[in-house]
């Protein structure tokens, strides 16, 4: 972090041309919103406008074909499409985002209480990716094609190739079952519930991030600059952890932002093996009972998270990096 | 041959993938039993030598399972990358020669579908039009090609003002034939490529819907669904979780192995 600072206070003056700068990159990225939402919403028009008959049939109770339309005008489901979207939007600016078909419950309520869950998930993943594969990436970088070196890139690829639901599920076996140490399926929302999502989620990811980091310091260990300092007698050391490090955290901050995103959107398949109850369960489960208003807020999560995560990257890479903020290399 | 003589390792990977593909095409052949027929009498036996890898619940051979598994995720996971690379190759195409409004409009539509993590909106798509093989495979197109859309876009930018595209122009040759002669043959390669380097990811996102139960249905040996299949099992018969996630694993092993040094022959500046 203090690497971070030091860019900062050292960019201090370029601060009123990066504030432009962020308010354009937004402005760019708000019809992605809108063109998501618009998507999500065309494709759940022509997938099935018979949302209030799957609504009663989710109930188990079967009605006369007047009470299904009524309920349909009610929602206002036999309005035209283009209608009911603006609608919809409409009411999502005003903070109401409909009620599930299912539970009759307030989207936005039913949201929230799977928010935390998912939160929690996301920071413990992260942490537990950053720990495992940022001193692995490099270790492995500075004792490139050394026994350690192989050895982690072996890992990596076999973390690389195996599903991380079946990674999961191994983890399930073994841990839950085989030495009972853990539960196989949460049980709540505690850590103990939470160690073998989180490891299974930090398996997979170290594995992607540990080549990454690999191949990002190696390159930088390789630049010029390097030779030159060693070439003065500046120790290997100080190379590494003072400039190479420097240099490459931001290629790594760069990819973990985008990771935290996928993350916040609740690992669909991760949630659901372990029966861990955030967003990502609540849309899996919403998409099987065809609860559209669940559905679509979902898809406005993931929409915002998107863009928001985008413009954090972007804004990180623009501060950070002299030359793409100067323009240098611009073209 | 002497792509393979010079490169032992691309040829020891390749002689692997043609491994996997002939135990795909010859896996009814192979089966020691029908995949399909369950056998009340021997349900959820553990591996014995009789069912090498056990049965499942309806009593079903795992390994005839997982072995005509072998051609159905090989099929979509090759039908899948070889449509997206087609419709990514496309519009990169026409974005990156034509540019102006055309790309503007191609490239915002593609951003938003990189705007999610792939598997959700594939998950979505599946799941609103119900789960079968092809609403898998179509799923998963939506959400992909918009990578190489990018890819295919960045390299034809590059090419599009080169001398050989602008002497071809002078002489009056017609954009189509700019295109086809010129252009694609110059991005073919990184999309080979990139498209191999995917097999193993597709494979892996096509188990993750089957898994879900968005993709394949039973009864088809389809190994994600075979593994979801599993997992009620999983305390009494791990077996049947154990034996289709190697699978999975194994063969998406050995198609990064070999996508990875097919980078390396094609394009030796990487690394």
């Amino acid at each position: 972090m203090e690497i971070l600072y030091d860019y900062i206070s050292w960019n201090k003056q370029g601060d009123e041309e990066g504030m432009n700068y962020a308010v354009k990159r937004f402005i760019h990225l708000i019809p992605i919103i809108f063109g998501i939402t618009f998507l999500s919403f065309l494709l759940m028009y022509l997938a099935g406008s018979d949302a209030v008959t799957e609504m009663y049939t989710n109930r188990g109770v079967e009605v006369a074909q007047e009470i299904i339309d009524e309920k349909k005008a009610a929602l206002g489901l036999n309005l035209p499409f283009f209608q009911q979207y603006v609608n919809w939007l409409w009411g999502m600016l005003h903070g109401n985002m409909g009620v599930s078909y299912v539970t009759g419950e307030d989207v936005l309520t039913a949201f929230m209480k799977k928010l935390p869950a998912t939160l929690l998930l996301t920071g413990l993943s992260i942490s537990a990716t950053v720990l495992i594969s940022l001193p692995c990436g490099i270790l492995a970088a500075v004792r490139h094609d050394k026994a350690s070196d192989l050895l982690l890139r072996f890992g990596s690829f076999l973390g690389n190739a195996m599903p991380n639901f079946f990674v999961g599920m191994l983890l399930m076996e073994f841990l839950g079952i085989q030495l009972g140490i853990l539960p196989v399926i949460s049980s709540g929302i505690d850590i103990k519930s939470a160690i073998m999502p989180t490891l299974t989620l930090a398996i997979a990811m170290s594995a992607k991030y540990l080549r990454q980091v690999r191949s990002t310091i190696l390159e930088e260990l390789n630049k010029d600059y390097v030779l030159g300092a060693k070439a003065r007698g500046i120790s290997y050391q100080v190379i590494l952890w003072k400039n190479v490090m420097k240099a490459s955290m931001l290629t790594i901050m760069t990819l973990l932002a985008l990771s935290i995103g996928s993350l916040l959107g609740g690992t669909a398949i991760i949630e659901s093996i372990f029966m861990w109850d955030g967003v990502g369960k609540l849309a899996v489960d919403a998409i099987n009972m065809r609860d559209y208003p669940i559905i679509q807020a979902y898809v406005m999560w993931m929409a915002i998270i998107y863009v928001f995560v985008n413009l954090v990257a972007d804004l990180l890479y623009h501060h950070l990096d002299p030359r793409i903020r100067l323009g240098v290399n611009a073209k | 041959m002497t792509v393979f003589r010079e490169n032992r390792l691309f040829a020891f990977y390749t002689g692997l993938v043609v491994l996997i593909v002939l135990l795909a095409l010859f896996a009814p052949f192979l089966a020691p039993q029908d995949p399909m027929a369950s056998d009340m009498k021997s349900v959820l036996q553990t591996p014995s030598a009789q069912h090498i890898l056990g049965t499942d619940k309806l009593g079903r051979d795992i390994l005839s399972r997982i072995l005509c598994g072998t051609q159905i995720s090989l099929f979509m996971a090759l039908c899948l990358v070889a449509l997206i690379a087609v419709v990514g190759t496309l519009v990169g195409v026409l974005a990156g020669y034509f540019g102006g409004w055309l790309e503007t409009i191609l490239m915002r539509f593609a951003d938003m579908m990189l705007a999610f993590p792939g598997i959700v909106l594939a998950i979505a798509i599946a799941g609103i039009l119900g789960g079968s093989v092809i609403n898998t495979i179509l799923a998963l197109l939506v959400v992909s090609w918009a990578k190489y859309a990018r890819l295919v876009r960045s390299l034809v930018i590059r090419l599009r003002n080169q001398d050989f595209i602008l002497a071809a122009k002078i002489q009056g040759a017609r954009t189509r034939s700019i295109l086809w002669r010129h252009v694609l043959p110059n991005v073919l390669p990184m999309v080979v490529i990139t498209g191999a380097m995917d097999i193993g990811t597709m494979m892996m996102e096509i188990a993750g819907l089957s898994f879900l139960g968005f993709g394949a249905q039973p009864p088809t040996p389809e190994w994600g669904l075979m593994l979801n299949e599993g997992r009620q099992y999983i305390q009494t018969a791990p077996w049947l979780m154990i034996y289709p996630g190697l699978a999975i694993f194994i063969v998406v092993a050995i198609f990064n192995l070999w996508g990875d040094s097919l980078r390396d022959v094609l394009d030796p500046r990487q690394e």
